[in-house]
């Protein structure tokens, strides 16, 4: 019991997303009893400190949306259940798997754990976003993609997706390993990485082409 | 059934792009989470903080109060117990009397939100007895009943904690024992592993109340308007809220043991006018209730739903969105499911539950841990005589699939080699942790690995290369094992060559320097059950096919699309029969209001039997297409092709219409254009002994894999290079899909083989029973650059019974890559691995033992290496 009692005092006074970068930056493992019984006391918390103003101004997929946004609401949620852009999805909500991955200024980043707020003022663009706003054509790493056949649940896809988008754009000719590193914060459990790894040096060369 | 040769199909055997491809490389695909409702409430499921407990008392009432909260619901409100084997339904959704596990559900509370269900959860108070609990099922399976058994013994004097016993002998074990050559004798380790599909379990109930004959019911029926958008914006004041869905049975909740008793047996005898019908008795609530859920099995889900929430099954609809991924992990009903609808029927307002990912590992379902004790043998000539196992099974706190995890650790052992004599002794029992059930191989991956090692050994004792011992040992093609299991066709010495040839084997077997290793392993698996898990007579897999006027084909599936490509399957042979380009089908799936039933996504049988419900419906419809075609040219019927979107006459072919007005003819002279299909299993080719139904299957699939890896003989780091897997799935319908499964099967194995274990604390350690690492950060599954190069060989036998010639490709294919790589580290450094997972510091400890030995080292090369038969 001490063991549970200790963790959610813990939690009661620590962000929680705070708390899991602290203990992976310390290079420790994060306990498991710390979730199951995680008591409701910081989400369910209706304002924080130096808490800012809920209605706010989102630049997502080059567009302004005005949403109104709890003090620790994450922006994974936001997109999600405030905005509809549903293509961003959650996997773990704790930053293990990826799946929640969107670009922030042209860089990738969790979604799950960053929260809302701090994205005020940067461009944020999501898998609904990659399509050419005037064309509709797909963006080359979509085209990629459907070309080699890759996925299968695609439940991990949007997150992939743009963690290739992520990594084209700061490595533009990826070798097959570099590009391996670069999706290595994305979680695929159909296994289907040869064909991921295929589609993102196909994206790379349709994206040189273009 | 003879099939068309490869050159006569168009579509069949050709890699198609998926039909929902485009959708989910935009995120337009939708999932269950990603579906939201007008109203829509949000539910939490308080779990047991005791790994075995009674429950004295469960009080509501503080978090009934609490702002936000529309309604409570405990194991009192369904106090049926259920189960996906109809003969062992031994938990209910909510726990009743006893928690089994640390995890076990206990309430479920609906509020406006998740935050205020989560507050809700903290204001249940639950008084508990805690209970001494087992977690090592050697002292499960030695338990005397001083203490409390996990559930109730079957019979006085019986050990409760022993879910089932299989012991089944076939030839004589002990003679050919004794007459071997060559015996080898080990104790094996298989640890649990996990499915963790990266989309966690959700599910959405709704109650549509019967406004007719509503009242009265128990049903919300009352609800201002009838509409749940309108009420939606009522914020809860004014909704009526129904009796909870299982007071009808709150008479048995007072002993859960009795209760248990009676719907098995009702179960196991479905009435004639249904089987989800309780029986004897109507049901009591009137309404309809939909839930929407990221489930592997609809229709279990749907007979469940309908018996444990007494509601009549024609009033139940089920709607299974894509699911992202299971694996085995979604392949029978959760709490969730239950709760969505209870809590749905009390507040008439639709009511999602997601698990967090930590709920998704103590879901779990996951692989059994197996002890298990294997003795083989062989003659001078390598030729296998006998093999004795006995197996402990490690089951968590329920049943699951238990019943047939058991039989399967044994049965399914006795291809692809010819085994005179066999025996196996199976116990499963209950321990005080997760539910263990089918993952991807359900129970027969684990004796591959005890066993395809014992081969290994016996192959070196003998002086064979172990490609050429197995080959020895081939049962060949429509045959019978010992076990009576019929085999059809069987294309595994083509897997062995492939792989053979494909990893240059005959350069690096016992060729290598010290520290890298090659090894082979081989194996079979299922293409479905012939014997579905309720007993009836009805189809496995039906399918309705209809014809527009425009051209278009819709085919209603009622088959799981979990990322193996169901939908593109029965597009593709709805194009292939009709000659209409493939985006001219659509296919609607996965609602049990419109779709005809298909068993689930599980036991690899959907391509199998859902591809020959699909035939047989689209070759009825072609038939009237072309007999319309033949008469309104007045030719033979023989003569006429439906192909490339033109109906031709093969004589001439310049005579040809396009295929819509080929379908205006034939709906000019039928009326509307729709034909069923279906596709049953044979049941008169099984085993004539007690238990000689399971694993029985109308085809098995067949596969070898090799694995080359590189072992530091200082740290014991294993390094998986490359897997070379060959797979006999009959015929490839969709060869970038099967390769897509052969791949992600190789890939999950490897994960087993040297990382993945789900392992609980024990009280040196923390809390006894707490998972020990509920996280995809420390429950490690391979990332992209922790995969190795996967190399898909596809060796296609065409099945005489399978859909073109198809037979499996999900399972199949991960079976030996756990031993290949076992037998690859022996191969590098003379280390037998004889426990799972092969981690670093495992390794190194086996590295120690064999330097104390003196056995480290590269084993010496075969003495008969190439030997003819």
């Amino acid at each position: 019991m001490a063991e549970v009692e200790v963790i959610r005092v813990f939690e009661r006074n620590v962000p929680r997303r705070s708390f899991i970068k602290g203990v992976i930056a310390a290079g420790a493992s994060v306990s498991s009893a710390g979730y199951l019984f995680r008591s409701p006391g910081l989400l369910a918390a209706t304002s924080l400190q130096g808490s800012t103003e809920r209605l706010v101004t989102l630049r997502v997929n080059g567009q302004q949306r005005r949403v109104d946004v709890l003090p620790q609401e994450t922006l994974a949620m936001t997109l999600r259940y405030k905005l509809g852009l549903t293509g961003t999805k959650l996997g773990c909500d704790r930053a293990e798997c990826g799946a929640c991955t969107v670009l922030i200024d042209n860089v990738t980043h969790y979604g799950c754990s960053m929260f809302t707020h701090q994205v005020r003022g940067r461009e944020v663009t999501t898998i609904e976003g990659l399509e050419d706003a005037d064309t509709g054509a797909l963006h080359p790493v979509q085209q990629a993609v459907l070309e080699e056949g890759g996925f299968q649940c695609a439940f991990c896809a949007p997150g992939f997706i743009m963690s290739m988008v992520g990594m084209l754009e700061t490595n533009p000719n990826p070798t097959r390993e570099e590009a391996a590193h670069a999706l290595s914060g994305n979680l695929c459990r159909c296994g289907d990485y040869q064909k991921i790894l295929n589609s993102a040096m196909r994206a790379a060369e349709r994206a040189r082409m273009a | 059934m003879s099939h068309k040769s490869k050159s006569d199909l168009r579509l069949i055997g050709k890699s198609q792009r998926k039909i929902e491809g485009l959708a989910k490389s935009t995120g337009r695909a939708v999932y269950t989470d990603d579906l939201a409702f007008p109203g829509m409430l949000h539910g939490k499921i308080l779990r047991s903080p005791h790994p075995h407990a009674r429950i004295l008392s469960v009080d509501v009432s503080k978090a009934e109060a609490l702002p936000g909260v529309h309604a409570v619901v405990t194991g009192a409100d369904m106090p049926v117990p259920y189960g996906i084997i109809p003969w062992t339904p031994d938990e209910y959704p909510l726990c009743v009397d006893r928690v089994r596990y640390i995890g076990d559900g206990v309430a479920a509370v609906a509020a406006v939100d998740e935050d205020t269900a989560l507050a809700a959860l903290e204001l249940i108070d639950v008084e508990y007895e805690e209970l001494p609990a087992f977690f090592d099922p050697v002292d499960a399976v030695e338990a005397d009943g001083s203490t409390p058994f996990i559930h109730d013994a079957k019979k006085p004097g019986w050990n409760g904690n022993v879910t089932k016993k299989v012991k089944l002998e076939f030839g004589d074990v002990e003679e050919l024992m004794d007459s071997s050559a060559v015996v080898v004798e080990d104790d094996y380790f298989f640890e649990g592993t996990t499915h963790t599909p990266i989309e966690p379990h959700c599910a959405i109930g709704m109650w549509e109340p019967d406004v007719v004959d509503g009242a009265g019911h128990g049903g919300a029926g009352t609800v201002v308007g009838g509409s749940i958008a309108a009420e939606g914006a009522i914020e809860g004041s004014s909704i009526v809220r129904g009796s909870p869905p299982g007071a009808r049975n709150a008479a048995a909740s007072a002993d859960g043991q009795t209760a248990t008793a009676s719907p098995a047996k009702a179960s196991a005898k479905p009435g004639p006018g249904g089987p989800a019908a309780p029986p004897g008795a109507e049901a009591t609530n009137r309404g309809k209730l939909t839930v929407w859920s990221a489930t592997q099995v609809p229709h279990y889900l749907h007979r469940e739903l309908s018996r444990v929430l007494d509601v009549d099954s024609a009033r139940v609809r089920v709607i299974q969105p894509l699911v992202g991924g299971a694996f085995g992990g979604k392949s029978e009903p959760f709490d969730l499911e239950f709760c969505v609808g209870a809590l749905a029927m009390k507040t008439g307002r639709p009511v999602k539950i997601l698990y967090t990912r930590e709920e998704v590992f103590y879901a779990h379902r996951g692989r059994h841990p197996f002890h298990m004790r294997y003795r083989t043998g062989c003659d001078q000539e390598g030729k296998l005589q006998s093999v004795d196992a006995k197996i402990l099974l490690d089951g968590g706190a329920y049943a699951s699939f238990g019943l047939v995890t058991t039989y399967y650790s044994g049965q399914l052992l006795c291809a692809p080699y010819a085994i005179p004599a066999y025996r196996f002794d199976s116990t499963r029992v209950y321990t005080n942790k997760p539910a263990c059930g089918p993952k991807r191989g359900h129970g027969s991956v684990q004796p591959r690995f005890a066993f395809e090692v014992q081969l290994d050994r016996l192959a070196e004792r003998v002086g064979l290369d172990p490609i050429e011992f197995r080959r020895r040992n081939f049962i060949g093609e429509h045959t019978r094992t010992i076990n009576e299991l019929r085999i059809t066709s069987n294309g595994f010495l083509e897997c062995l060559e492939a792989v053979e040839r494909a990893s240059g084997w005959s350069k690096k077997f016992r060729a290598m320097p010290f520290g890298r290793g090659i090894g082979v392993a081989g194996s079979t698996y299922i293409s479905g059950t012939n014997y579905p898990i309720y007993p009836n007579e009805m189809p496995q897999s039906a399918v309705q096919m209809q014809i527009d006027r425009s051209g278009r084909v819709a085919v209603f599936s009622g088959a799981s699309e979990i990322g193996q490509g169901c939908d593109t399957l029965v597009a593709q042979i709805a194009a292939e029969e009709l000659g209409i380009p493939i985006d001219y089908v659509r296919v609607l799936r996965g609602d049990t209001d419109f779709t005809p039933v298909d068993l689930g996504a599980y036991s690899s049988r959907v391509t199998f039997m859902l591809g020959n419900a699909a035939i047989d419906a689209a070759r009825k419809l072609r038939k009237l297409v072309i007999d319309a075609v033949a008469d309104h040219w007045e030719v033979k019927s023989g003569e006429v092709l439906l192909a490339g979107g033109y109906a031709l006459w093969v004589p001439d072919t310049s005579r040809q219409m396009p295929v819509r007005e080929a379908f205006n003819l034939a709906e000019a002279r039928h009326g509307a254009l729709g034909a069923t299909g279906s596709y049953n299993t044979p049941k008169d080719v099984h085993g004539e002994y007690r238990g000689g139904t399971i694993g029985a299957s109308p085809a098995y699939s067949f596969t070898a894999h090799v694995a080359e890896v590189e072992v530091d003989p200082d740290t014991g780091v294993v390094h998986v290079k490359s897997i070379w897997v060959a797979h006999d799935c009959g015929r490839a319908l969709n060869p970038i899909l099967v390769e897509g499964q052969m791949e992600g099967s190789a890939y999950m194995g490897f994960g087993e083989a040297l990382m993945e274990q789900q392992i609980y604390k024990d009280a040196d350690h923390g809390r006894a029973g707490l998972h020990d690492a509920p996280s995809l950060l420390d429950y490690r599954i391979p990332t992209a650059l922790d995969t190795p190069e996967l190399e898909s060989l596809i060796v296609e036998s065409i099945d005489p019974e399978g859909p073109y010639g198809a037979k499996e490709a999900g399972e199949g294919p991960l079976h030996p890559s756990i031993p290949a790589i076992a037998n690859a580290i022996y191969d590098a450094v003379g280390v037998r691995m004889t426990r799972l997972p092969f981690s670093a510091p495992s390794v190194w400890r086996g590295l120690n033992v064999a330097r104390e030995n003196g056995t480290l080292g590269k084993p010496a090369a075969p003495s008969r290496q190439g030997v003819e038969v």
